[in-house]
């Protein structure tokens, strides 16, 4: 069984065909890249993974079951998580507080008025953990808002940890930034995959990070399903290099 | 003097208690009187209920008034129709604002930011023409007589609460303690934080896994049972429920109240309530025209401290 199975996938808006039949498979533990110029749809097509709208048609199954018609929060709970190309953080909170609420609402406390000492050094210990994997934990009581850009877009990642996922969704993790940062995060995704097993699915636009990382790679262009493979097959790829290049195939 | 966070703040809260137990003690001297700290205990009440929405789940209820209203009458009809019990009034109308939010919250709760605000509104005022309206239930627009708080009977003892106004000062502070007790356990809860996040930024809260809707329309009710129980101490503290009370004109004064004082913070609201019913006393035996210099207040308040003046007493407080 795969860990994601999105099955004929079509989203329209009005007249525009922003994702237009997209199948696509992604097994457990596997770190897959999916790549395309701008405007092929790839934001749109995670946000028909992780529920932000549902599909014109077309079926996403995650761990074998449909979630279709499941809301973004219930896929959250299933073990899906993601972050936005656009930071999407706390910003008036401190990282600690950030990692914090996600941690409570995965261990199904979110409904609680009040949680026991044991409960709570639980948490405690959860975030810590969280922050020491992402390399925020010397930052931890510093405001989000407050920090660089880079270790914004690392903590909204570890927010995403935090909510402990089957399934990982980074739209472009290295947008707007520096070679520095860009190394730290691809070496933080690749410790992700390798030490802890993540399965992860990830857009991105910087090449040199794609072919780092990914077991395999999709390719959407004009919303449509160009090529899928290993990193070799889809550097070796006509079609690609054409829908890159702006060329006719 | 350095003294660390936590120790400012614990501070900060025991000067807080300490000025409310004092209050009818300092206030005489001052030139106020006690019933005008009870009306700033209730109002200010009734302000941090709005602001438990507004400054901490991050939406504007323009309409909170119509739920204070509910908890006036229903505190009133109690006394009036069912029985001279105090504590049974306060109930029945903390119960009617409560349940009347959870019905209409039900239904507000998918709307956001303006509309959100204009839904609230229309709500509450079909609540003050039923009210204006009803006259053999109500009293119309002469507002609901003919009841007064009971003393408490305690059995071997009873309270004075209905002639000594000092007593009655110390009652309404009580269950003020009471209600602001509750609400900052439930704002320090879990349930709390997915409030703030949901302020901070609902697309994150939603793909952390946070029903939205859901804890807006938690939070709303929590708020309707916390300004019906003010409203229900504001008809005890009247013996008199006024339609007007649940006009968007009121909903508009308290939320005044808390952006005053400073809705990011806890303690904001009852400073806001504190400062437009002392300007309210004073001013109204000066001019009519009191609510435009409340006004002027307001809108300097907003023009040069955004956060309140209890946000700027605090961001001194540490710099």
């Amino acid at each position: 069984m795969s860990r994601l199975d999105v099955v004929n996938v079509t989203k329209t808006f009005g007249n525009l065909v922003a994702v237009s039949d997209v199948s696509f498979k992604v097994e457990i533990g596997e770190l897959r890249a999916v790549i395309g110029p701008n405007g092929a749809g790839k934001t749109t097509f995670f946000n028909l993974i992780s529920g932000f709208f549902p599909p014109t048609r077309g079926r996403v199954l995650f761990d074998g079951r449909d979630v279709t018609a499941l809301p973004a929060h219930a896929r959250v709970k299933l073990g899906m998580a993601r972050t936005f190309q656009i930071t999407e953080i706390f910003p008036e909170l401190t990282v600690r507080e950030n990692v914090r609420i996600g941690t409570e609402v995965a261990a199904g406390y979110r409904l609680r008025a009040w949680v026991s000492r044991t409960e709570a050094a639980e948490i405690r210990r959860r975030v810590d953990e969280t922050l020491t994997v992402a390399g925020l934990a010397a930052k931890a009581d510093r405001l989000v808002g407050e920090l660089a850009h880079g270790d914004q877009r690392v903590a909204e990642i570890a927010m995403a940890l935090a909510l402990r996922p089957q399934l990982l969704l980074l739209d472009e993790p290295t947008a707007g930034m520096g070679d520095q940062e860009t190394y730290e995060i691809t070496q933080l995704i690749r410790r992700l995959h390798r030490d802890s097993n993540f399965t992860i699915v990830l857009i991105e636009h910087d090449m040199r990070v794609v072919f780092h990382l990914a077991d395999r790679i999709t390719v959407l262009d004009q919303g449509k399903l160009l090529a899928e493979g290993t990193p070799q097959e889809i550097a070796a790829n006509g079609a690609v290099q054409a829908a890159y290049l702006g060329k006719a195939a | 003097m350095s003294l660390d966070a936590p120790a400012r703040k614990y501070l900060a809260l025991a000067g807080i208690w300490l000025a409310l137990l004092l209050a009818p003690y300092w206030m005489p001297p001052l030139g106020g009187y006690t019933a005008l700290g009870t009306r700033v205990l209730v109002l200010g009440l009734a302000a941090m209920s709005v602001n438990f929405l507004l400054g901490f789940t991050g939406v504007l209820s323009f309409g909170h008034a119509a739920y204070f209203g509910l908890g006036a009458y229903g505190a009133g009809l109690t006394l009036k129709f069912l029985a001279a019990s105090t504590p049974l009034s306060l109930l029945c109308g903390m119960l009617l604002g409560g349940v009347a939010g959870a019905i209409l919250g039900a239904l507000i709760v998918r709307r956001r930011g303006v509309y959100f605000a204009m839904v609230t509104i229309a709500f509450g005022q079909v609540f003050y023409y039923i009210a204006f309206q009803w006259s053999s239930l109500t009293g119309g627009d002469d507002g609901l007589r003919g009841f007064s708080r009971q003393p408490l009977d305690f059995g071997l003892f009873s309270i004075d609460i209905l002639s000594d106004p000092t007593k009655f000062y110390f009652f309404v502070l009580f269950c003020f303690a009471l209600a602001a007790g509750v609400m900052g356990f439930v704002l320090r809860s879990p349930f709390g934080r997915t409030m703030i996040a949901i302020r901070e930024n609902e697309r994150r809260a939603r793909f952390l896994g946070i029903p939205v809707e859901r804890h807006i329309w938690i939070a709303f009710t929590l708020s309707c049972f916390f300004i019906g129980f003010a409203g229900a101490l504001y008809a005890l503290l009247n013996n008199f429920a006024d339609p007007r009370g649940l006009h968007y004109s009121q909903s508009g004064d308290l939320v005044i109240m808390a952006v005053m004082g400073g809705m990011r913070t806890f303690w904001g609201p009852l400073l806001g309530a504190a400062v437009f019913v002392v300007l309210q006393d004073y001013l109204s035996s000066v001019t009519v025209n009191w609510m435009s210099f409340v006004g002027l207040m307001f809108v300097l308040v907003v023009l040069f401290f955004p956060r309140g003046l209890l946000g700027v007493i605090r961001r001194k407080s540490e710099a």
